[in-house]
């Protein structure tokens, strides 16, 4: 921090605020983290014999990895049936209290400075953004990166969001993990992931936000595989971490395309060099797709969508943070950040819209008919992702934020209150030592008489998410759909062709696959809250007894986001509602970061007009209530079974509960030939063959070949060396005088 | 003078060395390395006589050096005698590749 250049923030109108104090935002988390790691290793690596004053000698075990009880933790199958009766499944760790005053004390510390920096910057106006230069990291040649954060109002939201929605999450997982073995190792990662979010999107320039971006795939990874001691969980930390590597790859070639065109990666470099670039041209194109590549990858669209659904192997707190509410969000960033950029492309932005669509409408139709509550729920996160993706490649980044913000808080409390359903569900079944899936919800129904709370607050997040009006979902995903349609009829993208098709069409069928995908979010989420809290239920007569609500440390920050997903739209009202307060505050707020660029994919359009305006949210309306009462009049929960007595799916159902057989025709296509190339050439041809037969073994074979030669001169006998001496004496004395 | 020194001592030289190189008894091996030595001081000696004294000095010092030489290669001769009973140098070939 001595080095920070003074100049280089020097006449900013945030100097000299909190502003200044923006390295401190991700540095606590990190703190938060090294604390965190060091209790859990303290405990880890602890010699001597167990401490005698424990009560239970298997709580004071080394280390969860080697602990059954590691398994029994909430949200989480335990169908292996490896628990024995003896065993209580409860085991606290010694520093779990401290653990829980470190944890979410940093996050709520990062958050209480976030707010001071947002009214700081409400103050100042700055319509330039607030960098901050710390060192020099890679001076090479023309290369200059720094490690730099950038504070601008794009960032600041994403600051709020992560920090806000985080202290909440972390809150909620001090009731939800208070009896895993791995508690302080859980608070480590999850400080850390963070603190790698927070670097994402305060870094000034790519390489600054690609460490993020990899900081955060890694802290996924961790939390994915946190009860990592069955191979399942193992398995799908390492599906998220390879699949992932592949959208890495586009990033860094958009990056290395970036330098090499533009000589620059800065976010202000890059923004003012863009217009230098061929509008439309096969460069920019090329720069922009790649960077979506790195966006599906993190954000899980089609086709690296397919590690998402199996990350929610990690806790469920996890699913909220991680998988729902941000880090999925980050390639909804990028191409919000690199506005100035795809605004230069419109195909690579129409790409964008349509792999986003049909992301939404896929994902959406594979979450009609799963009957794990989170994997509903992870299906419904890639189909929200992919509205997110339909807003930002369609040019309408604030419409996309907005989505991102809303989609935090919605998802966070769907994911929280499913969360504190699987927590009672889990109780039940471990106080009766059954071993019935918690997770599933053929195993629920009915419990809304045993937890009031979380079902009111879980039917706000379905209303938000299902675009009733006035919850928060209804006007992000309306602002969404309506631009659709309004660059449809005017923008660049609409004047472009895509694959050879004229843009319009393609916009046109945009829209209406998102309405269609709207009808089915009704549909699941309502299926969902249905088959979870209503009807008759199905847990079993003694397990009945032991459901109940979720301690107060869970509900309260459920009540938060409860209020949050309710009333988030007021961030952006459409001008119809400017009854309800002041509207287009979102809008105003951005339009300094993306306004330039959302001006240019607009071409200058009139706005809509009122009447098709009227129309297209009364449609939009109408689709999200006849969702619901499609759900409510197809969907009978009576003949549901619990899941040990199910019969498998028949038809297209089946088809739709298998998720279209992706993952197998993934296995088959690409997963299998790699492993048998790699097994067959690789490893028996290359590694074996060349690399240790030829290379290694065979040098070592010549040199033990020609030191054979050289010992065969080697006779022992003295006379032998004489003669060899005269000779060479005569030879050498010969040349001399011949010369 | 000197052209018969010098030829008196490269024929004493090529008798050691032809003895060296035929001869597989140690201690006449040893008795023909003696030779060339001292073919080599009789050409110093004959050198000497031409253009001052420098190399009858080397020749003291090559007697000297010849003499602890001598004594040292008599005494792992002996050595060797005492081990193997044979001081014939085909037999002894130990040190082979």
């Amino acid at each position: 921090m001595l080095l920070q250049h003074a100049a280089s923030a020097g006449s900013h109108p945030l100097s000299g605020t909190a502003a200044e104090w923006v390295w401190l935002l991700p540095l606590l988390p990190l703190l938060g983290f090294l604390v965190n790691g060091a209790l859990s290793l303290a405990s880890a690596f602890r010699f001597g014999p167990d401490d005698p004053s424990a009560d239970h000698g298997h709580a004071t075990h080394a280390h969860p990895a080697s602990h059954a009880e590691a398994q029994d933790a909430p949200g989480h199958h335990h169908e292996h049936g490896a628990h024995g009766d003896d065993h209580h499944p409860v085991a606290r760790h010694k520093f779990a209290n401290l653990a829980t005053l470190v944890g979410p004390a940093v996050l709520g510390a990062s958050f209480a400075l976030a707010l001071a920096i947002f009214f700081a910057m409400q103050g100042a106006h700055a319509d330039a953004p607030f960098v901050q230069r710390y060192f020099s990291w890679m001076p090479v040649g023309d290369l200059q990166i720094d490690v730099a954060f950038q504070l601008d109002q794009l960032s600041m939201i994403m600051v709020l969001v992560i920090t806000g929605v985080g202290t909440l999450i972390h809150l909620f997982s001090v009731g939800y993990m208070q009896d895993d073995p791995g508690y302080p190792r859980y608070f480590a990662y999850l400080n850390l992931f963070v603190f790698f979010m927070l670097l994402l999107v305060l870094g000034a320039n790519y390489p600054m936000m690609f460490i993020g971006w990899e900081g955060v795939g890694l802290c996924s990874y961790l939390l994915i595989g946190f009860w990592f001691s069955e191979k399942a969980n193992a398995d799908a930390g390492k599906k998220a971490f390879i699949v992932n590597r592949i959208g890495d790859f586009g990033f860094l070639v958009a990056m290395f395309l970036l330098f090499a065109n533009l000589g620059t990666l800065d976010y202000v470099g890059v923004a003012a060099a863009a217009p230098s670039l061929v509008f439309g041209g096969a460069l920019v194109t090329a720069i922009c797709l790649f960077l979506f590549l790195g966006c599906t990858g993190k954000s899980a669209q089609i086709p690296l969508y397919v590690w998402l659904p199996d990350a929610m192997a990690g806790p469920t707190p996890v699913s909220a943070l991680i998988h729902a509410a941000t880090m999925v969000t980050a390639g909804v960033y990028l191409i919000a950040r690199s506005a100035a950029i795809f605004a230069m492309a419109p195909a690579a932005s129409l790409t964008v819209v349509v792999v986003g669509a049909l992301t939404a409408l896929f994902a959406a139709s594979i979450g009609l008919k799963q009957w794990d509550i989170k994997k509903v729920l992870a299906y419904s996160t890639v189909s929200q992702l992919g509205f997110m993706f339909i807003a930002v490649g369609a040019g309408a980044y604030v419409a996309g934020v907005f989505h991102l913000v809303t989609h935090a808080f919605f998802k966070a409390l769907l994911f929280l209150g499913s969360g504190s359903v699987i927590y009672a569900m889990h109780r039940a079944y471990h106080a009766t030592h059954s071993h019935e899936d918690a997770q599933d919800m053929r195993n629920m129904g009915g419990l809304k008489s045993h937890m009031r709370v979380t079902w009111i607050l879980m039917w706000i997040a379905t209303l938000a998410i299902a675009g009733v009006p006035f919850f928060s979902g209804f006007f992000s995903k309306d602002e969404i759909l309506g631009f659709v349609w309004q660059r449809a009829g005017h923008s660049t993208l609409a004047d472009t062709t895509w694959l050879g098709i004229s843009g319009r069409p393609i916009l046109y069928a945009v829209y209406f696959m998102g309405l269609a995908a709207a009808l089915m979010t009704a549909v699941y989420m309502t299926r969902m809250m249905i088959y979870t809290f209503h009807g008759p239920n199905r847990t079993g007569e003694r397990e009945r007894a032991h459901l109940g609500e979720a301690p107060w440390v869970m509900t309260g920050p459920l009540v938060v986001l409860g209020m949050l997903s309710a009333l988030g739209g007021w961030l952006n009202l459409p001008s119809f509602a400017k009854f309800l307060g002041p509207a287009h505050v979102l809008d105003h707020w951005l339009e300094p970061v993306v306004g330039p660029a959302t001006a240019m994919v607009a071409r200058g359009a009139p706005e809509i007009a009122h009447s098709t305006e009227y129309m297209l949210v009364g449609a939009a309306v109408a689709i999200g209530l006849l969702g619901i009462a499609i759900a409510f009049a197809r969907l009978k929960p009576a003949p549901l079974v619990p899941k040990s007595q199910a019969l498998p799916e028949e038809g297209f159902e089946r088809v739709l509960a298998n998720k279209y057989y992706v993952d197998e025709a993934y296995d088959a296509a690409l997963v299998q030939p790699t492993v048998r190339l790699s097994r067959g050439l690789l490893w028996r041809g290359v590694d074996s063959g060349l690399i240790d037969g030829v290379a290694v073994n065979g040098s070592a074979s010549v040199a033990r070949f020609i030191g054979w030669m050289g010992s065969q001169l080697q006779s022992g006998q003295v006379g032998t060396y004489a003669w060899v001496l005269v000779i060479g004496v005569v030879a050498v004395l010969g040349a001399f005088t011949l010369r | 003078m000197l052209a018969e020194s010098l030829f008196f001592s490269a024929v004493l030289f090529t008798i050691g060395v032809v003895g060296v190189l035929t001869r597989r008894n140690a201690i006449i091996l040893f008795m023909c390395v003696e030779l060339m030595l001292n073919a080599v001081n009789l050409t110093f000696v004959a050198f000497a006589q031409a253009y001052g004294a420098a190399g009858q000095v080397f020749v003291f010092f090559v007697m000297t050096v010849a003499a602890a030489e001598a004594a040292v290669g008599l005494a792992i001769i002996i050595a060797l005698f005492r081990h193997r009973q044979t001081v014939d140098l085909t037999n002894i070939n130990l040190l082979k590749g």
